[in-house]
């Protein structure tokens, strides 16, 4: 992989992307403006978002990953999942409410988070290494926003758009990963009540645990690596459902309990 | 629609079923079939089974998901008879040239019951009452109705679209678990192709059997101790033919595999 933007290029392309972000305004895909871009191009403008951020005196809470089940995969045309980080301010308490006038067209999803206790290095990281270093597991749904016009983007760009990252709520039950089957445990979405969708782990790379090992290895390939104590969300298990102002939603786990919010 | 024709096309499915010879949907041939109807012609169809030889050992329930309501058009579960040629175990070979037409293979959850269950009036704390325990199950429907082209009251004649059922390799108390969240991946040669969660079945397998127990206490039919109820699929139906492999594995629950040749 190499690079195909100047550095200009780049610097003005993760000002243009994160504008439409903290602005709430959707943009056209960057890669109708540059369709020669590389992934690494597009994890270069990520990257630079983030530095915004924290040069702005924001913190990093944690790393999310994206494209996890193979139905989106194979929609897409890839093999890899991608990452995202997660800014402070994403951060929703459980039964909270997310102001949907920061945002263009949320959608949520249902997901396992995981947070670690020991650091993960890729290449190479595997299940069996994730599940040593895991500190504990806390179920967590993720309120993602394109910034792309009617969420339409091909994988360059939605890197670039930082995984589509918006907003995350957690709670429930934090467990061990040892008393858990994370293949098996089922979700249930419910938005107004209604049951919207189900799912289990296994929707996630077969196993959650591999979502977080395969971003310790993404990450190995800038140099890169997952520090003790990250929060890392590991991709829906459900579709992602669409919610506006009004809507409330309620998501039970299998023995890790309920995750609520509303949208205003 | 007056006794010979109801008995006529009981005999028509049942033959169907026999020689594995799918035929056009009833709906298509003019006549006007109510439910009621419909589930007249599979009492027909199941009394030649039991003639044959056939003992009833249970009760499906079908149509719990809102896909296929959507599907069919209607806003209720239907149901149909196991028996006792039907029951496979897990791990054993299901010959489709033998005994199927056009399979497809959902994985549920089966109740085994300890009580009887008589409506109207079951709830859910009578149904968990009345459970020994729970079990991982692959129901292989089949349709004796061409390419599976039916309405709803060509799958109520057609037993609920009742193929067999495979056991699987756990029974679990409903104390231990919560059917709602459980969660349901099934496997086919080796990947996986769905995930669910209890809840797909009318928001909980245990509303589906106090259904099932409730619509027929009408009829003053009551659910057995002893019986198996499957209460609905999970996830969306796959079709299967011979080589095939399939295994469902469900949330604190267990796992069953079948191999079809």
């Amino acid at each position: 992989m190499s690079k195909t933007l100047s550095n200009d290029q780049m610097l003005a392309l993760a000002e243009h992307v994160e504008n439409a972000e903290l602005n709430a305004h959707d943009i056209t895909k960057v890669t109708n403006d540059y369709p020669d871009m590389t992934f690494e191009d597009a994890y270069d403008v990520q990257w630079e978002i983030r530095r915004r951020k924290e040069a702005r005196g924001n913190k990093v809470v944690g790393m999310k990953m994206g494209l996890t089940s193979w139905a989106k995969m194979a929609q897409m045309g890839v093999e890899t999942p991608i990452y995202g980080f997660l800014a402070d301010y994403f951060s929703v308490p459980d039964g909270g409410v997310v102001n949907t006038k920061e945002l263009i067209h949320p959608k949520i999803e249902a997901e396992i988070a995981f947070v670690t206790k020991a650091p993960l290095h890729g290449p190479g990281c595997h299940i069996g290494d994730v599940l040593a270093a895991t500190d504990f597991v806390i179920p967590a749904v993720e309120v993602i926003d394109s910034r792309y016009e009617n969420f339409k983007f091909d994988l360059v760009s939605v890197v670039a758009d930082n995984a589509s990252s918006s907003r995350f709520i957690t709670g429930g039950t934090m467990s061990n990963i040892a008393d858990l089957d994370l293949k098996t445990l089922g979700v249930v979405v419910e938005k107004n009540g209604e049951i919207v969708d189900v799912g289990a782990g296994a929707a996630v790379l077969g196993h959650p645990a591999s979502s977080v090992a395969m971003l310790a290895n993404l990450l190995a390939e800038r140099g890169e690596h997952i520090p003790a104590g990250t929060f890392i969300m590991t991709g829906g298990i459900t579709a992602a459902i669409t919610v506006e102002a009004g809507d409330n939603i309620s998501v039970r786990y299998q023995g890790l309990g309920t995750v609520t919010a509303r949208f205003a | 629609m007056d006794k010979q024709k109801i008995q006529q096309f009981g005999d028509e499915l049942y033959e169907a079923m026999v020689k594995r010879e799918a035929v056009s949907p009833l709906t298509s041939r003019g006549e006007d079939i109510s439910i009621d109807d419909a589930y007249h012609i599979s009492l027909r169809m199941l009394e030649r089974r039991q003639q044959a030889g056939a003992r009833i050992i249970g009760k499906k329930i079908g149509v719990t998901s809102k896909a296929v309501m959507n599907m069919l058009n209607v806003h209720q579960p239907d149901f149909g008879y196991l028996t006792d040629d039907m029951v496979f175990n897990s791990g054993e070979v299901v010959p489709i040239s033998d005994r199927l037409i056009a399979p497809r293979a959902e994985g549920e959850i089966a109740f085994i019951l300890k009580k009887d269950l008589t409506g109207p009036g079951v709830t859910n704390a009578d149904v968990l009452a009345a459970t020994e325990c729970v079990m991982p199950c692959f129901e292989i429907v089949d349709s004796r109705i061409q390419d599976w082209k039916i309405a709803i009251q060509d799958t109520i004649a057609d037993n609920a679209s009742c193929g067999l059922f495979v056991l699987g390799d756990k029974a679990v108390s409903p104390r231990d678990i919560d059917l709602v969240t459980c969660g349901m991946v099934v496997e086919k040669n080796g990947s996986i192709i769905s995930t669910g969660a209890g809840a797909a079945a009318l928001s909980s397998p245990v509303n589906c059997v106090a259904w099932l127990a409730n619509t027929l206490g009408e009829f003053g039919i009551s659910l057995k101790a002893g019986e198996v109820i499957l209460s609905g699929s999970l996830v969306p139906l796959e079709p299967v033919k011979a080589g095939d492999t399939m295994r469902v594995d469900i949330g604190g629950i267990g796992s069953a595999s079948v191999r079809f040749v």
